[in-house]
């Protein structure tokens, strides 16, 4: 049993942490700008997560694609573009405004919009009409009162 | 034989939910007092026995039935007992399962403490959790049965996967069920109450408590959720924005602009068809919730394996009901008109406000989640929305919701002057504006995000305080003692919850701007500086556990010389179910955590070691704890107590004179 443990032991390849210290960029600055930029891709092989956290491979080798662009010289935006234009707008965990996306971007403030519209109108409708005579109440409820009324009598 | 009699006990429930569903709902528009009370009957039959399924299921596990297939794709001999038995929910089948029994308990809950509620309200509400179960005992029966057996067992299990094997997460779906399912109740209330045609006062203190009860559930399990995350997935992340974790945030916040309307409606008999409306989508974003996790639609770190064929019934189900509610909603919401006028200045507006923020907030959510599902069908384009969209789109809502919440949880119902709220929060915002600046003062080329936090979370905590404060009235202290300490019970709730609220928000915003963090290499032996703090790597070994192998270090952590923690970070890897986990080492502190984890062995024999300085971690769940125990307290009030329904029923005997 402990054998088969041990083997099966062997056949895994062990965890590696996300970002590796033979990874890190000797600038600081350099390297700073890369930590940044790598929490905004995505790993592809993982679920929904960047490849700054990720412990996956294929994570590995973007982090370090990203610093040889960084190293090259490139501006953030041309270093997420060289990537993206490798691995299609599936990488970005930051969607773009671009085309329908903008749609995704201003659902929240158009939807605040009509959202407080519909609450300003409610508003001013509250201040002045809608006090129409109360439900009459029902037999029941009738009775029920009648109850209430006369348990609290002394 | 107790596993057929568990399934057995499965398919009678499916017929006695069929029983639930119908004789109640007839019996109520009849008005046949027998047939009502059949559905509580009917309730507490079914719970009777989804609870004897669940046993017989959990039984197989203790016992590592391996005849049972599902058993065997979950568990293994040597796994600890407490896993054997969270292995149960710890899948596809097993959770469906515990979906079940917690909605047949709220089902027989209300027949249990409804005795306050009108008859044919009760019946109609027991009859619509009656169907829901029908309609998830179906899903069960026809695409999950987890009592299937094997035609020739395996010797063992394929073992729990490893990352599950932990008592926080034994515990997190449990609670996290509870409170998906609890809004089912606040869903059967809202879709009787539009079959009777009639939502009143009366209506909002009912649906009040089962919606608090829900949330209260709700927010512990996503705590702990959320907790889980930030120790064992090994660099302390607490909230991704994964689409699971939004599917039980999105309930989460409608379930708290709901909590907030009930109190409008029960006060002021105003926004009845807000707060039903509210009620219906609640839990048709568990649903939605339920349909992410399963179906496999959208990917995530938490799915189960799915199939295609279970998302189409989950989706039928969604469709049936939300469909149905809505529809219900749309030919009667025109009746529900309101009684209450208030001024545009005045608490009820500024419940109106915070349901509107809570509200757009979980729509936003809700696009940012379905959003790559939405561009791939209509434009075809791949792409993913994560984290960056959330933080910057989600989060000027909740910055807003801070900034109006104490000034609207102060200002008096009907008509409020503005001016006098504000001079009672003057001290509580130059104070919160003094820690925001003194924090910005200290901290040297840092963002603004963590004084901004500061100010706006000590905003909030100072505004609850205030307003107990307020609440004391005037004169000498002894008599402002006395009367906060006998302030009901509901107004403490708030003050706790909005407090909870405020802690939340500094210490997110404290943990994203704050947290220092520390990559490098490092022999057995050699140390580092850490904020102060002095991490040496004392020794590495290997070790093996019950059903894992274990790479420990030993660090030990000194701050100026005097001995803080040694901790014991690990690298397991869980040979049967072929992965590996990292168990990070966390100095747990008051005002920071310190989280250390043991990486590869590197070429030269030295270590890989992370470390990270996390500023007030522990204060997100405690916030998340607080705004719990701001919920339970209450829910304790008196005008929710159950024993007021029996008050009322003995009033009844009182024979009229």
């Amino acid at each position: 049993m402990i054998r088969a443990f041990a083997l099966s032991l062997a056949l895994i390849a062990t965890p590696v942490l996300a970002v590796q210290p033979d990874e890190i960029l000797d600038d600081p600055a350099l390297e700073a700008r890369a930590r940044d930029l790598s929490k905004d891709l995505r790993c592809l092989v993982c679920r929904n997560e960047n490849i700054d956290d990720s412990n996956a491979d294929l994570a590995r080798d973007l982090r370090l694609l990203l610093r040889e662009r960084l190293v090259a010289g490139d501006t953030d935006a041309e270093a997420i573009a060289y990537i993206v234009d490798r691995y299609g707008e599936y990488v970005l965990l930051n969607p773009t405004s671009k085309g329908a996306n903008l749609l995704l971007w201003i659902a929240g403030p158009l939807m605040l919009l009509v959202g407080g519209g519909i609450a300003f109108a409610y508003l001013r409708r509250r201040r002045t009409d809608g006090d129409g005579p109360a439900d009459a109440l029902t037999l029941e409820e009738e009775k029920r009162l009648a109850e209430i009324l006369d348990a609290e009598k002394p | 034989m107790i596993v057929e009699l568990g399934h057995f006990a499965l398919i009678l429930a499916f017929f006695v939910a069929l029983i639930q569903t119908v004789m109640p709902m007839i019996g109520a528009q009849k008005r046949w007092v027998g047939w009502m009370a059949v559905g509580e009957a009917a309730a507490v039959t079914q719970v009777l026995l989804v609870a004897f399924s669940f046993a017989a299921l959990t039984y197989a596990f203790v016992t590592s039935d391996f005849s049972v297939a599902l058993v065997v794709a979950n568990s293994h001999t040597l796994k600890p007992m407490l896993y054997k038995v969270s292995g149960v929910w710890g899948n596809h089948e097993g959770s469906l399962l515990l979906w079940v029994l917690i909605l047949a308990v709220f089902g027989a809950s209300v027949a249990w403490f409804g005795g306050n509620l009108p008859p044919t309200l009760r019946a109609r509400v027991i009859a619509v959790q009656g169907s829901i179960g029908l309609a998830f005992l179906a899903f069960m029966l026809l695409t999950s049965n987890p009592f299937l057996r094997l035609e020739t067992p395996p010797f063992n299990g394929q073992d729990l996967n490893p990352l599950l094997q932990d008592p926080g997460l034994a515990f997190h779906p449990p609670f996290l069920y509870l409170g998906y399912v609890g809004l089912s109740v606040a869903f059967s209330f809202a879709v009787a109450a539009l079959i009777e045609g009639r939502v009143d006062a009366a209506w909002g203190r009912w649906v009040r408590p089962w919606t608090l009860a829900a949330w209260i559930f709700l927010t512990i399990g996503i705590a702990l959720g959320s907790w889980w995350a930030y120790y064992e997935l090994g660099w302390g992340g607490f909230w991704f924005w994964d689409p699971v974790e939004n599917a039980s945030f999105m309930p989460w916040l409608i379930g708290a602009a709901l909590l907030h309307s009930a109190i409008v409606v029960e006060k002021r008999e105003a926004l009845k068809a807000w707060t039903i409306l509210l009620a219906i989508l609640a839990f048709g974003f568990s649903l939605i919730g339920t349909f992410i996790v399963r179906s496999g639609v959208i990917t995530s770190v938490h799915a189960f394996a799915n199939d295609p064929e279970r998302g189409v019934f989950i989706l039928l189900i969604l469709a049936f009901f939300m469909g149905g509610a809505l529809m219900l909603f749309a030919a009667r919401a025109g009746a529900m008109e309101a009684k209450g006028l208030f001024a545009p200045v005045s608490r009820e507006s500024a419940l109106v406000v915070n349901n509107l923020l809570l509200a757009v907030s979980c729509f936003v959510v809700f696009v940012g989640t379905i959003w790559p599902l939405v561009a791939e069908l209509l434009w075809d384009r791949k792409l993913s929305v994560g984290e960056p969209f959330f933080n910057a789109a989600f989060t000027p809502f909740m910055i807003v919701l801070a900034l109006l919440l104490p000034v609207g949880a102060m200002l008096p119902w009907k008509r409020a002057i503005a001016g006098r709220t504000l001079r009672a929060l003057w001290p509580a915002a130059v104070l919160a504006m003094a820690l925001g600046l003194l924090a910005y003062a200290v901290q040297t080329g840092r963002s603004a995000l963590g004084p901004i936090g500061l100010m706006l979370g000590a905003w909030v905590v100072f505004g609850a305080i205030t307003e107990v404060w307020q609440r004391a009235g005037r004169g000498p202290l002894a008599g402002r003692i006395g009367r906060i300490a006998r302030l009901p019970r509901a107004d403490w709730g708030k003050a706790v919850a909005h407090g909870g609220f405020g802690v939340t928000v500094f210490a997110v915003a404290a943990m994203m701007a704050w947290q220092v963090e520390d990559i490098r290499t490092m022999d057995v032996g050699e140390s580092f500086e850490l904020r102060g703090y002095t991490v040496t790597l004392a020794a590495v070994e290997k070790e093996t556990g019950p059903n894992y192998f274990t790479t420990k270090a030993v660090m030990d952590i000194t701050r100026k010389g005097a001995a803080v923690a040694t901790v014991y970070p690990e690298k397991r890897v869980y040979p049967v179910a072929a992965m590996p986990t990292t168990e990070a080492g966390i100095d747990y502190g008051f005002t920071r955590d310190l989280y250390l984890v043991i990486g590869d062995a590197q070429a030269n024999g030295s270590w890989a070691v992370r470390s990270y300085y996390k500023p007030f971690a522990n204060w997100i769940w405690g916030g998340a704890m607080l705004m719990a125990l701001g919920g339970m307290i209450s829910l304790a009030d008196r005008r929710y107590r159950v024993a007021a329904g029996q008050r009322a029923r003995k009033l009844k005997a009182v024979p009229a004179e």
